[in-house]
């Protein structure tokens, strides 16, 4: 199969606003016949709707959750970026795309990257008309701050709460589309299969979760928003919920699941503090614009401290290694998240980790406060302030801006934040990898697209921080509205879709059969108990940093587990009722499927790139060696039944941007 | 720690429901959830039904979580959602009552699982700023002073939990509703739309059966965001002065 991007010809900052104005349109009275399906209503989904709601068209909209405010979206904390300038400080358009073409280590589409940086700067104007109350300095103006992988301040804000202000944004837009009735909401229905049709995505079937009824929606084109797969880890920072069903059973009809390898790992989390544990808290990386990362520079001294004998604040300035600001002292504590997360690996692999587990590294604040005390004191007119004075006047001032993360973390680990530095680890975030879409955001399926952190098209091998809200917003704003129009405006004399069609039928029956198998296996272990397996094999072979050896290993493993699960799981109850049970093994199965596409994947990708890094392929001096002659191309896998999952490339090409070694240094 | 569990068991909102006594062995460390989680997977190695509860996020933000402990909604902890109270908060031995929100306009699912779709449809009826994509200025065009903006701020950090019905005597959605109607009529954006955003949202808030507001203020207590009841105060001056000019 021959993956066509479909990248409009022409310059680079035109082709976007070229292609807009050359683009098919649907006339207003057939957009009302059209049905659109858009499953997800996180930032890419509702926004999506919404924009999709008011251009006229008739959509019916899916979330598994009990309201769309719930989506993973909304505990996104740091920030969002974009192109404003309003800092003076050197930014553009340009630059926001080559950093972030240069953070995702020259894995991503130039194209795709640059639509993004133009879309950047309409998401904030529209978000600050929706109301979203963002930061502001005392002048009203809107504030910025910095985030890891770049030398300018633009990042927007709410607290450490933008997620939720945006979504709530994009929630309101989408409620007042309901209201008006141009979207019908679905609340509590779980998509579990894509209907195609002569080829083309045609409809879903969804399950009422509160219910068990299963259930056929059809519409001319379906739209998938449904997140990252980061829980194929167990532990990561994502909501319990989030998963990879929807995406999983797109790729079962056809669609190409790409570069699936790359995975986040976030370098600033709470850190696993026993095996009873749910989930992973994630400490915003904004936090690392003023926290100093460090760990003891004796060995012994790390020992104390995970044994009780010492704490951070009996180990001397001179006594500690400051080691991101040591290693790349261009940027500091602000590395791009690949590159910190793997430094903390090698601090702690050397012994040097400072929790009793011996995997966790210092974030201190001291610095930050003492900076920040003594503006203050000046800005007031405190003459001669004390070091208590100093000390209150800067908690002040970090509590404004990390309050609820500084709270959150006492919650959690029952320690003060402003007394002693947070332990930090890294942890599973976010996933690069996605379905493949082509520059409309149309899979290789006709009329199925994919928005969001489920496709994989801008953030290359790495993301980089506030850029995933940035992505969702930019998809379901201002480019899917756009680009659906090129494939529904081939299908303005389409009737509406037949949901008694025997494409329907046999895709609900496909439903209910998986549903019965996985109801009466009956066994005796919880579906938790193989979640929890299966995170522990992918991160221990395709976690922080894989090797060959190992990603064979992991893969006959998890083949041994799915085995496993389908003789063993027991789910209680039935398939006709609510049963949150048999929810979570229906995403579980999915997820010990995606657990060997992404070590097949990861062995495949010979060379060490953003977040993949791989053993074999490293300088001397630990850093990523990538290997542009062999690997410049999206890795997009179809699924088979077999085991022989077929590899499709597109390959990447840089005519905007020179392909360099990626130096943070 | 060994606690003393009793929890609220209910098959539908049809059924009489009841509490089951379990006990269950939990760590300092573990976040209320995580022991819940302990329970149900006994349960399900005993076969037998795991407690239905919602929860998604776990981080205090997606409002998901939702129980009664000890007769107070997401428990003892000021200002702390059910999934972020962690169980050093009791001590070995102690008996946990655990109940879902109760409030006539959230209908029982499950267990401990409401509906509360209810709320959803109050900002269906207005709260919203009437903005389409693409049609914003500048976002710098209209200054914002730094405190309003933060004010707007407070009130916008309702996560729909809930809690505040369920804390309220009468059932009343008071406090969410007037955290919507401050936060986007504080701001310059969603003035002009403000005295029809109030009518319509407490219009619909009457529809859906919550109970009216009689200063009792459990609710402000129980939020775990601690949404101020100044909201409540604002939107009852509000609708007073919108009911004046409309007649
Ligand atoms: C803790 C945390 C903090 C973060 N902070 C930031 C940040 O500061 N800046 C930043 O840019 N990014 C951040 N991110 C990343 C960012 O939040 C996510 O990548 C982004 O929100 C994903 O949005 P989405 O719309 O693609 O998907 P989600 O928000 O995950 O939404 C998925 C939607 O799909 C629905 N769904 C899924 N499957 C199905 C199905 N089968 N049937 C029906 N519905 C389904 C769900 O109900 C939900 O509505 C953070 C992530 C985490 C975990
Ligand atoms: S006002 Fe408080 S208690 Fe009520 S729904 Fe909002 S956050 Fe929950
Ligand atoms: S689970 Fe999200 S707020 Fe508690």
């Amino acid at each position: 199969m021959e993956l066509k991007n479909n990248v409009p010809v022409g310059e680079l900052s035109e082709k976007w606003t070229q292609y807009r104005s050359t683009m098919n349109l649907v006339a207003p009275n057939n957009k009302r016949r059209i049905e659109i399906i858009v499953v997800g209503t996180g930032l890419a989904g509702a926004s999506a709707a919404a924009t999709l709601g008011e251009l006229g068209y008739n959509v019916k909209c899916f979330s598994f959750h009990d309201s769309p405010r719930r989506a993973h979206s909304i505990a996104a904390q740091g920030g969002i970026n974009a192109a404003k300038n309003y800092q003076n400080d050197g930014d553009s358009v340009y630059r926001l795309f080559y950093d972030t073409i240069k953070g995702g280590d020259y894995r991503s589409r130039e194209a795709n990257v640059h639509r993004l940086a133009e879309a950047s700067v309409d998401i904030i104007d529209q978000c600050v008309a929706q109301g979203v109350p963002f930061a502001r300095e005392y002048g009203g103006l809107l504030a910025n701050r910095s985030f890891g992988g770049v030398q300018v301040s633009r990042t927007f804000y709410a607290k450490g709460q933008t997620g939720q202000q945006l979504l709530i944004g994009a929630y309101q837009a989408l409620s007042r589309q309901i209201a008006s009735g141009s979207v019908k909401m679905y609340n509590k229905h779980e998509m579990l299969d894509v209907v195609k049709m002569d080829g083309k995505a045609r409809g879903i079937i969804a399950r009422n979760l509160k219910t068990g009824s299963i259930e056929r929606h059809a519409a001319h084109c379906v739209v998938l928003a449904t997140g990252g797969y980061g829980n194929v880890f167990y532990l990561s920072t994502n909501a319990m919920g989030s998963n990879v069903t929807a995406a999983w059973k797109a790729v079962k009809r056809g669609a190409l699941m790409a570069n699936p390898c790359y995975t986040q790992i976030h370098p600033t989390c709470i850190p696993v503090s026993g095996d009873y544990q749910s989930k992973l808290t994630l400490m915003s990386e904004s936090l690392r614009n003023d926290g100093r990362v460090w760990v003891p520079n004796k060995i012994e001294d790390a020992e104390a401290i995970r044994e009780g004998r010492k704490n951070a604040l009996d180990i001397p300035e001179n006594e500690r290694d400051y080691y991101l600001e040591r290693r790349y002292p261009a940027f500091g504590n602000l590395v791009p998240r690949d590159v910190a997360s793997r430094a903390a690996k090698v601090a702690c692999d050397e012994g040097k980790g400072v929790s009793p587990t011996g995997l966790a590294v210092y974030l201190d604040f001291a610095s930050a406060i003492e900076r920040y005390g003594k503006g203050e004191a000046l800005s007031k007119g405190i003459k001669n302030p004390s070091s208590s004075q100093i000390i209150e006047l800067g908690e002040a001032v970090i509590a404004q801006k990390y309050g609820n993360l500084f709270e959150m973390y006492e919650k959690i680990t029952g320690e003060n934040p402003y007394k002693l530095p947070m332990k930090i680890y890294p942890a599973v975030h976010y996933t690069m990898g996605g379905l493949w879409v082509d520059y409309n955001l149309e899979t290789n399926v006709p009329g199925l697209f994919a928005l969001g952190e489920a496709n994989f098209s801008d953030h290359g091998a790495n993301r980089l921080g506030a850029s995933a809200l940035m992505q969702g917003l930019a998809d379901g704003y201002f480019v899917i509205p756009y680009t659906i129009g090129q494939f529904l405006s081939g299908e303005i004399r389409t009737p509406s879709i037949d949901p008694n069609a025997k494409e329907f039928e046999e895709a609900e029956k496909n439903v209910r059969s998986l549903l019965d198998k996985l109801i009466s296996v009956k066994g005796n272990k919880s579906v938790e108990s193989f979640h929890r397996r299966l995170g522990k094999l992918v991160w221990e072979y395709c976690g922080m940093s894989r090797n060959a050896e190992g990603l064979e290993k992991g893969r006959k493993l998890i083949r041994e587990l799915r085995e496993e699960f389908y003789q063993d799981v027991f789910i209680p109850g039935s398939a006709d009722e609510f049963n949150p049970e048999l929810e979570k093994a229906v995403r579980v199965a999915d997820f010990l499927e995606l657990g060997e596409v992404m070590m097949v994947d990861a062995l495949n990708r010979n060379e060490s790139c953003g977040g993949h890094f791989r053993e074999e392929y490293a300088t001397p001096e630990g850093e990523a060696k990538r290997n542009d002659k062999d690997y410049a191309y999206v890795a997009a896998w179809s699924w088979s039944e077999d085991g022989n999952h077929k590899l499709h490339k597109e390959e990447l090409t840089f005519e905007n941007v020179e392909l360099k070694t990626r130096s943070y240094k | 720690m060994k606690l003393n569990l009793k929890v609220w068991r209910q098959k539908n909102n049809d059924s009489k429901g009841s509490f089951e006594t379990h006990t269950v062995n939990a760590s300092e460390h573990m976040s209320f959830l995580e022991m819940m989680d302990v329970l149900n997977e006994r349960l399900i190695s005993e076969k037998k039904d795991p407690v239905a509860f919602e929860h998604d996020c776990r981080e205090g933000i997606c409002g998901a979580c939702s129980m009664v402990i000890n007769g107070r909604p997401h428990g003892p902890q000021q200002g702390t959602t059910t999934c972020q109270l962690h169980m050093r908060k009791f001590k070995d031995g102690d008996t946990i009552v655990v109940e879902p929100f109760r409030a006539k306009a959230f209908p029982i699912l499950k267990d401990l699982v409401v509906d509360r779709s209810a709320f959803d449809r109050i900002i269906q009826s207005g709260g919203y700023i009437s903005v389409n994509t693409g049609q914003a200025t500048d976002g710098n065009s209209v200054p914002i002073e730094k405190d309003l903006a933060l004010k707007a701020f407070d009130a916008a950090q309702c996560i729909g939990c809930g809690a505040c019905a369920a804390a309220c005597p009468n059932g009343s959605a008071m406090l969410f509703t007037s955290a919507k109607v401050s936060h986007l009529g504080l701001l310059p954006q969603g003035e002009v739309e403000h005295t029809k955003r109030v009518q319509s949202m407490v219009a619909q808030m009457d529809e859906e059966g919550f109970g009216f507001c009689s200063n009792i203020g459990a609710c402000e207590v129980e939020c775990p965001k601690e949404i101020s009841t100044e909201n409540i105060a604002r939107m009852n001056r509000d609708y007073f002065k919108a009911s004046l000019v409309s007649e």
